[in-house]
């Protein structure tokens, strides 16, 4: 039953009466508007956490929900733990972030503690970011956050500044395929991959994971940049390059899922440089069925994913919608 | 120990408690706290040797370049009345620069404790600065002041006097015990931490303590959020790699 609304107009003041369902609980008809099942996954909103942020402690992540987030990805884990890159492992500039922190993580064995702990507290869906040396290593890691609880896992073939893995993976077509089609064949839940930008053709790739089985995929990872001081005349990152994120990358990411969304029939998440609910209508728009946040949350918090929702929820409105899946894919002209 | 001043018109904005990243080229970048902040856009750093990068940057000499981005994270309060300020080791620096910063009619007492007198940080700076407010001093090794820890003058301080608010800064067992002693004698705090960063700006989750960042939501913290945080506090602080690692 959807939430009636009735306005009527007496003399200058404009009356609005809204009636609730039980089962609104936040009110406005947010909720129907915006849910949505992605690749079997139920979101109350189409907001996700975007992997690299805040994503190593289930304390963290129910910062993030509190902010309005749809679900979770957490940080990148392997099989071993790595401490990453010595500093800087950011530089801020004037368009966004280049970061190089090299995969830092504490290790799936470790790791598994958080899942199970975030998993006994959160009430969104928590998709568990992989990365691996080889395929084995994928399905391992995958293998294990599944069993302990992860709603879903994305692959992390599209880290720019880690050698032999993530885009490493993911610029070998045949590579990837063999990936996506080990951890599928290991895991019962959705598995999304998340591509690279910094490809020749991303349709290709995309076409390439979702032919191997991949669910949904996430467009796209940071774009490969550097920083270079010129007092010093150095490169800034201790590992030289690293990748670009925020605004800066927007257009590109952009133009990514619009792209993929030509090629491919799976739900596709879009990432990069979102900071406004604008910026996520214009994602869906291009073809994505949610979105991600991650740099824009150091300058907004993370009650980013509320100001989202809500923007989008009346944008929705405004514009006749009843739920956000009817405008993912709305730019591309027949 | 070194005091390191540059030039940084940001960074001389900064307030009592914050904290800036400073780039030794080609060797590390570091999270140190700011000891001092000047209109003429003069601030510095007190850092003691203690491994690789410090090490580097004790190294340099006058007009080497160093990076720098700040400040960053929250800021002391500034509370007229009755305030104690308990300093250990480095913890002092950020705390004098909060002295110089607190309003004169402010009532101050100053206690610093080290392992040994010369690591008793800009001790002839606090004792102008103190010199009609009290100034306790103490050592590990008897060698300036009285011999003990910082927390035993606090105790008796605390049972004798009311304060309006406590700001500790130094190694956090240290501040664990000015906690309790906070909480025993129910007095406000405010402590600054720290922790391993990376990004300084609240987003990759390296600095965290239970769900705060201690680079956006600190440094400073209160009572309330280190109780908050009582897992983490004085117990706990994440690795490089994220694991969990004792703290002593």
């Amino acid at each position: 039953m959807t939430p009636n609304l009735y306005r009527a107009k007496h003399s200058f003041i404009l009356y609005k009466v809204i009636t609730f369902t039980p089962s609104d609980s936040r009110g406005l008809g947010l909720k129907n508007r915006l849910n949505i099942n992605l690749a079997g996954l139920e979101l109350g909103n189409p907001t996700m956490l975007a992997s690299g942020i805040l994503g190593y402690s289930a304390e963290t992540f129910e910062t993030i929900v509190e902010g309005g987030a749809g679900a979770i990805v957490t940080k990148s884990i392997g099989v071993k733990p790595r401490k990453g890159y010595a500093n800087p492992t950011v530089v801020q500039t004037n368009c966004g972030l280049i970061n190089a922190m090299g995969l830092p993580n504490p290790g799936i064995a470790e790791f598994v503690k958080e899942i199970r702990e975030a998993k006994a507290v959160l009430k969104v869906p928590l998709i568990v970011s992989v990365y691996g040396y080889s395929v084995e290593e994928y399905a391992s890691v995958a293998g294990k956050a599944v069993a302990v609880g992860a709603d879903a896992v994305e692959l992390n073939v599209s880290c720019p500044h880690v050698k032999e893995t993530g885009s490493e993976i993911g610029q070998n077509p045949q590579v990837l395929a063999e990936v996506v089609r080990k951890v599928k064949s290991t895991v019962k839940k959705p598995v999304i991959v998340k591509l690279s930008p910094n490809v020749t053709s991303i349709a290709d790739v995309a076409e390439a994971a979702v032919k191997a089985g991949a669910d949904a995929l996430t467009a796209v990872n940071t774009v490969k940049a550097m920083a270079i001081d010129s007092e010093t005349a150095l490169p800034i990152l201790t590992n030289k390059f690293g990748g670009l994120s925020g605004p800066a990358v927007k257009p590109i990411a952009l133009r990514c899922v619009y792209d993929t969304y030509d090629r491919v029939k799976v739900p596709i998440i879009g990432c990069g440089g979102i900071t406004s609910w604008q910026d996520a209508a214009e994602f869906l728009l291009a073809g994505a069925s949610a979105i991600q946040v991650g740099t824009a949350i150091a300058t907004k918090g993370p009650s980013i994913f509320k100001n989202i929702t809500r923007g989008l929820n009346a944008y929705l409105e405004k514009k006749g919608f009843e739920s956000v899946n009817e405008i993912v894919g709305l730019s591309h002209r027949k | 120990m070194k005091t390191f001043t540059f030039e940084d018109k940001q960074c001389a904005k900064a307030k009592p408690g914050q904290f800036l990243m400073l780039w030794i080229p080609s060797v590390d970048e570091i999270p140190l706290s700011i000891a001092s902040a000047e209109k003429n856009g003069k601030v510095s750093v007190a850092v003691r040797k203690v491994g690789e990068a410090t090490a580097a940057l004790h190294r340099m000499k006058t007009g080497d370049t160093i990076g720098v981005r700040g400040p960053f994270g929250n800021s002391f309060t500034i509370k007229k009345g009755k305030v104690l300020i308990v300093g250990g080791g480095t913890g002092i620096a950020p705390l004098l620069f909060l002295a110089k910063k607190l309003p004169k009619t402010s009532k101050l007492t100053f206690i610093i404790g080290a392992k040994t007198k010369e690591e008793l940080l800009y001790i002839d700076e606090l004792e102008k600065l103190c010199k009609n407010e009290k100034l306790v001093a103490a050592t590990e090794d008897g060698s300036h002041g009285t011999k003990c820890l910082a927390t035993a003058p606090l105790k008796s301080l605390l049972e004798g006097e009311k304060f309006d608010l406590i700001y500790t800064c130094g190694p956090e067992l240290m501040m664990l015990k000015v906690l309790d002693l906070a909480e025993k004698y129910d007095v406000a705090l405010e402590a600054s931490l720290e922790r391993l960063m990376r990004c300084a700006i609240g987003l990759c989750g390296s600095c965290i303590i239970g769900k705060y960042r201690v680079c956006r939501d600190g440094p400073i913290f209160t009572k309330q959020q280190l109780r908050e945080a009582k897992a983490d506090f004085g117990a706990a602080k994440r690795d490089f790699d994220g694991r969990k690692i004792s703290l002593g």
